[in-house]
């Protein structure tokens, strides 16, 4: 298929490699932000083909594994409400808030409907005007700008018995927030794609310039990532610390601008709880006053439960790139994909799932044959 | 999770367990959740040696005749899908159950629920797509029942089909014969059916409509089993339905006490269900299939048996997919289109759309 079988091609890979063992001369940590790009790694056993000088430590970008605990508690008190049609991404059904999740809310009788898009949720209030319909806005950069068309559409078309329980994140202050924690080892970042192919890079420069450290955009194949890695290996072994851009295919410098200024007409940035890590300042989105209208919390007068999140659970330092999922001791144990303990669990994209799905040695009861 | 750490000192995580006190989608998914509830719920009640093998059919002897008998709930939605419908799939998917085991299906029952309101012209299609896909596998219905339920109870018609047939004298297929050497055959591309019925569901629109692979095994099994006769080299037959290819390997490994090890670029898989699984972040290898079988063949009759299900039209787009192993026993193992190796797991819960 084109776009994708010459981006998982061996014969480029192995020369990849190659170029990336010849460069390599110290040890370097790596980091990818996004979880599709851990995903990709895991799946593909990429860091087990690279020299073992290079070590890949796996960010937080999985959208799902961040929610804070507070955002899915509101959300599953709405979506218990027998008005309510609660449309959600799929991934966000497992993940559990304080005492349930949606799957189990849907199993007593809550009209829980999974979507791919906020469009299809308003198509739903559309069709349903007797109900109330809610969509859970998750994400990153990447999901925002369908976010805010929901809500700005619903605005236009004065539909209203649809609203938005809104916990969008951001990229940018959470790598601010990684790099200037104490203990941070990460020497050099791929940074996220899709995030990039919406907001641009330029956003990322000062970082790079502020803390010295050089950020590539990547993609989400698996040439794609080591063309990435070879290029961060590059800047770290010649000493240079800049933004280059390994996704051209999708990514400019300025990113997609009528995204961004939909996103900005409909969303302010706000301070946000990040689950496992928390608060980060000015790290999430949330409805402007003038669509307040169309905010589940406000509509539904959600209370607040303050959730509180124990700090010595090994996920935060696992999202922050600390620690590795298999240093874990409830890894593939306690802790499953069936019964996630932990964040990075809970979502297909989140670290310790994808090494709970494709690498499992820590478990002791198989083992991967090289 | 009953194996959960109790030592202090385990991390305390910021989640709880949600507690498994009802029945979720996911366990009817064909996956992980699916077998604990068989494991947990079912298996203790019914003990007995032919439930004990968990294969696709039971056989049991009767007067020295050695009978497979099958049952398959249907529940698909939307009823008509392109490539089928749920009166075919009823039919096709209880023939092929027994087909698994080796048997020549001889008589179906078929039992309807439907939805108070449901329209009999609907009805009737069904019942038309029943009698023509049983007239085509040479089976007849020879019994059958009708419930109807309150307006909201049901969702427009769900149909059950229980089937009988002969397996012939000596012919032992059960998922727990798969033995190291072993080839792993696929009788061709997988996906076909998750995709076709998931795009009407979603109202996904593809370039070229993907087909259901709806389809009777039994006379591909039957020229299957012609190779090499008196020394039976086929040990064992799966249909990858629900939860796909990645399920049906992990159950085999699993009873079979092996390891399985197959080649990512030996799968085949069709380029619209790949364009339809990156769109919709799925793993071909977890989607559902309605008209394939894996087939685990001695080395020696792999080739034979190969070009057996080539000759056959259910098997032109046959592979040889992988090995089995005595390493790593229970565990699937796939070497990527990069050499690498990793891990097949068997599906957990639904396979639900990744977001980003």
């Amino acid at each position: 298929m084109k776009y994708i079988d010459e981006y998982r091609d061996e014969r480029i890979a192995r020369a990849l490699i190659g170029e990336i063992s010849r460069r390599v001369t110290r040890p370097w940590v790596l980091m990818e932000i996004c979880g599709g790009q851990t995903h990709t790694l895991m799946r593909y056993g990429i860091d087990e083909m690279l020299p073992a000088k290079i070590e890949l430590v796996h960010g937080p970008g999985c959208p799902v594994c961040v929610t804070p605990l507070e955002s899915i508690d509101k959300a599953l008190q709405i979506a218990s409400r027998p008005e309510v049609i609660f449309a959600s991404y799929g991934d966000m059904l497992r993940v559990p808030g304080s005492h349930t999740d949606l799957l189990h809310v849907k199993a007593m009788g809550a009209d829980v409907r999974v979507v791919y898009s906020p469009l299809e949720a308003l198509k739903i209030a559309r069709a349903h005007p007797e109900r109330r319909v809610v969509f859970f806005g998750i994400g990153f950069e990447t999901t925002a700008p369908a976010n805010a068309m929901a809500v700005w559409q619903a605005k236009q078309e004065g539909l209203e018995n649809f609203s938005m329980l809104v916990s969008l994140v951001l990229v940018p202050p959470a790598i601010r927030l990684l790099l200037s924690s104490v203990g941070n080892r990460v020497q050099g970042f791929i940074a996220p794609g899709h995030v990039c192919t919406v907001m641009g890079y330029w956003q990322y420069e000062a970082l790079s310039r502020e803390f010295r450290v050089p950020m590539v955009v990547g993609g989400f194949e698996p040439i794609d990532l080591l063309e990435a890695i070879s290029m961060l290996i590059s800047q770290l072994e010649s000493g240079r610390a800049e933004v280059e851009n390994q996704y051209a295919r999708s990514v400019s410098r300025e990113g997609n601008r009528p995204a961004q200024q939909m996103m900005e007409r409909v969303f302010e940035v706000c301070d946000r709880k990040w689950r496992g890590i928390g608060p980060v300042a000015q790290s999430g989105l949330r409805l402007r006053p003038e669509f307040a209208a169309y905010d589940a919390e406000r509509v539904f007068e959600v209370t607040e439960a303050g959730a509180a999140e124990p700090n010595e659970c090994l996920s935060a330092q696992v999202l922050l790139g600390v620690k590795k999922p298999t240093d874990c001791p409830a890894f593939g144990h306690g802790c499953t994909p069936e019964s996630p303990l932990g964040a990075p669990m809970v979502s297909s994209e989140g670290a310790c799932a994808a090494y709970y799905r494709y690498r499992r040695q820590a478990v002791g009861t198989c083992e991967v044959p090289r | 999770m009953s194996d959960e750490p109790k030592t202090p000192g385990s991390p305390s995580c910021p989640t709880p367990l949600p507690a498994k006190d009802r029945v979720l989608l996911g366990h009817g998914s064909g996956g992980r959740l699916s077998a604990e509830l068989i494991r947990e719920v079912f298996l203790p009640a019914f003990q007995n040696p032919a439930l004990a093998r968990l294969d696709d059919q039971a056989v049991v002897a009767v007067n020295g005749m050695r009978l497979a008998f099958t049952t398959d709930s249907f529940v698909v939605k939307p009823l008509f899908f392109p490539g089928g419908d749920i009166g075919s799939l009823a039919v096709h998917g209880t023939v092929n159950d027994l087909a698994m085991g080796g048997a020549q299906p001889l008589f179906l029952s078929v039992a309807f629920i439907l939805e108070e309101g449901l329209p009999i012209e609907t009805l009737q299609r069904v019942v038309a797509s029943l009698h023509r896909a049983a007239s085509q596998c040479g089976v007849e219905i020879v019994t059958g029942d009708t419930k109807v339920v309150e307006r909201g109870s049901g969702d427009e018609l769900f149909i059950n089909t229980s089937g009988v047939g002969v397996v012939p004298e000596g012919l032992c297929l059960s998922a727990d014969q798969a033995r190291p050497g072993d080839r792993v055959l696929l009788s061709g591309s997988i996906g076909e059916h998750g995709i076709a019925v998931m795009a009407q569901r979603e109202g996904l629109e593809f370039e070229s409509a993907v087909e259901s692979d709806s389809a009777p095994l039994h006379t591909l099994v039957a020229a299957m089993l012609e190779v090499d006769r008196e020394r039976r080299p086929i040990h064992c037959l799966r249909d990858p339905t629900r939860g796909g290819l990645s399920s049906a390997l992990n159950e085999i490994a699993a009873q079979s006490r092996v390891g399985i090890t197959i080649e990512e670029r030996a799968v085949p898989v069709r380029e619209e269900v790949k364009g339809a699984c990156e769109l919709l972040g799925l793993d071909p290898l977890y989607v559902a299939n309605e008209g394939k079988l894996v087939a685990f063949v001695e080395p020696d009759a792999a080739e034979p048996v190969l070009a057996a299900m080539r000759a056959h039209p259910l098997g032109r787009r046959a592979q040889i997919i992988g090995t089995v192993t005595q390493s790593n026993p229970a565990t699937v193992s796939m070497r990527t289109a990069l050499g690498t190796t990793r891990i097949v797991d068997m599906l957990s819960g639904d396979q639900l759309p990744r977001i980003c």
